[in-house]
């Protein structure tokens, strides 16, 4: 079943104090279906993130299609979606795995994951149990739940960010180059995991550095290159 | 599927003028920021519009003076607005305009359906009563007189924001300026509001306290699901708490959007600006 079918997608930044426009990513197209692992590879400023987040709407795509197969919704243009809907599925369907850590001050590893569940209407307890259960499935030491994370290192980080984004079992995920700044023996972890996921038939796209990393794990891969695939 | 979701506050064409105007304001000719050069109307907030879900935060951000906390001041009926309307889903079913309502239906709503949290907690506590008098008082207001419900609701209350109980006989004047806070917003949720508007509530107070009030309020939310309105010019404070944006500048809305995109994203030049000045 295809979960996200992209066509055309285009996206430029106007930058007003210069009066000038950055072109970002242009004439994207490929579609994704389910349990799905596409990678993207591609230098620093080819555009690879734009997609990404074109996609969670975390920018506004100028030109083009994002249709995605929703369970709330059924097919919905993400590039069109109303702000309520793109909350919703965000909530539910759509997890985004960043680079940077992003939690409310004096939060620690345990309540930031409890938060993603708390916030579609779990119980406190419930989901107590499921931000533990998903912390230890990301291998993140127990000694560690109760710590404000602002003093993990990348790995650590990385890895709550994971629980986060996967703790509502999210349909598509996308991941911003989740193995950026990590060392190898993390890197070999979160290989892991992903290749876990896999498995357990949730679509994925990633944004990558170093494909031959990612090689056995995902399915197909594009090579980015000044705003378009090579 | 889901189907559509009704707010439980629409906004149409809000209008706050102080002055009569005159052909030139009126007729939209280019204004000194808010104020027409011609007459001196003042334009504080011009024909903004919007929608608040149930259990959302919207997020409101400007410069100082960019008609902010007078849509808020509007909304409480602080303000006699000048046109426009608003629609409580909570009252009359949401088909009778709040604005049209009667000085005992507007006690109403600010007793029962809305909360207000104002940046100057002078506006909001009476600052010789105790802390659970204050409460108390919002209770009464909206016709209660139990004195063992009120004092039950008080402490549940007071403990929720983190206020001592042991310190509730206390006027807030003893309290810090985020202790204030807090007993304010308590005040605000006394009878289970729908609606909470919360005024620039984080202004003012040091780091930490500030991590607390923001904690505070993100559990209110989810503890209570209730639907917030937040004015803040600190973008921070919108990136943490707001699912939705508007961003205002002389009184007129610019731009709106999810909040992650208005910061990350930002299309008109004001927000660029607004965003690129973020420390």
């Amino acid at each position: 079943m295809e979960i996200l079918a992209i066509e055309g997608l285009t996206k430029n930044f106007y930058l007003h104090n210069l009066g000038k426009t950055i072109k970002s990513c242009r004439d994207i197209g490929f579609t994704l279906h389910e349990g799905e692992f596409i990678g993207i590879v591609g230098r620093s400023g080819a555009g690879k993130s734009s997609i990404l987040k074109c996609i969670n709407r975390t920018y506004l795509p100028l030109q083009g299609t994002i249709v995605y197969n929703s369970q709330a919704f059924g097919p919905i243009d993400l590039a069109q979606a109303d702000e309520r809907q793109m909350l919703q599925l965000r909530r539910y369907e759509i997890g985004y795995v960043a680079q940077f850590l992003n939690v409310m001050p004096r939060t620690t590893a345990k309540e930031h994951v409890m938060s993603a569940l708390l916030e579609i209407g779990v119980a406190a307890g419930e989901a107590e149990r499921r931000a533990k259960e998903m912390l230890d499935y990301f291998r993140l030491q127990e000694e560690l739940w109760d710590i404000y994370p602002q003093t993990f290192s990348g790995g650590e980080r990385l890895r709550l960010n994971l629980a986060h984004a996967m703790v509502k079992r999210p349909r598509l995920m996308l991941l911003d180059e989740p193995t950026a700044s990590l060392d190898n023996k993390t890197k070999v972890l979160v290989k892991d995991i992903l290749q876990q996921l896999k498995e357990e038939k949730t679509s994925m796209l990633g944004i990558f550095h170093d494909l031959e990393f990612m090689e056995g794990v995902c399915d197909k891969v594009f090579n980015m290159s000044e705003g378009s695939f090579a | 599927m889901i189907n559509k979701e009704e707010a439980v506050l629409q906004v149409r064409d809000l209008l706050l003028r102080y002055g009569n105007g005159c052909e030139c304001c009126r007729s939209r000719q280019p204004m000194e920021k808010n104020r027409c050069p011609r007459c001196g109307t003042v334009w504080a907030v011009r024909n903004v519009s919007f929608d608040v879900y149930p259990g959302e935060v919207l997020g409101i951000v400007g410069e100082s003076g960019s008609g902010k906390s007078s849509v808020m001041k509007s909304l409480y009926f602080d303000h006699e607005v000048t046109g426009g309307s608003a629609f409580l889903k909570q009252y009359q079913d949401g088909k009778v305009n709040v604005f049209g309502a009667s000085s005992q239906q507007r006690r109403y709503i600010k007793n029962h359906l809305m909360g207000m949290v104002y940046q100057n907690p002078l506006l909001g506590l009476r600052m010789d009563y105790s802390s659970a008098a204050n409460v108390a008082e919002k209770i009464i207001a909206a016709g209660n007189r139990n004195v063992a419900f009120m004092d039950g609701r008080t402490v549940e209350l007071l403990e929720a924001v983190e206020i001592l109980t042991s310190r509730r006989a206390e006027p807030p004047r003893n309290f810090s300026g985020g202790m204030q806070q807090r007993v304010q917003i308590s005040k605000a949720l006394a009878n289970n509001p729908g609606l909470l508007l919360l005024d620039e509530v984080t202004t003012g107070l040091d780091l930490s306290v500030q991590a607390k009030v923001l904690d505070l309020i993100r559990k209110i939310r989810s503890r209570y699901n209730i639907s917030i309105i937040l004015v803040s010019h600190d973008l921070a404070v919108i990136r943490m708490l707001a699912d939705r944006t508007m961003v205002m500048l002389d009184g007129q809305v610019v731009e709106s959007g999810l909040t992650d995109q208005i910061l990350e994203d930002p299309q008109h030049a004001y927000t660029q600006q607004l965003v690129h000045s973020l420390l």
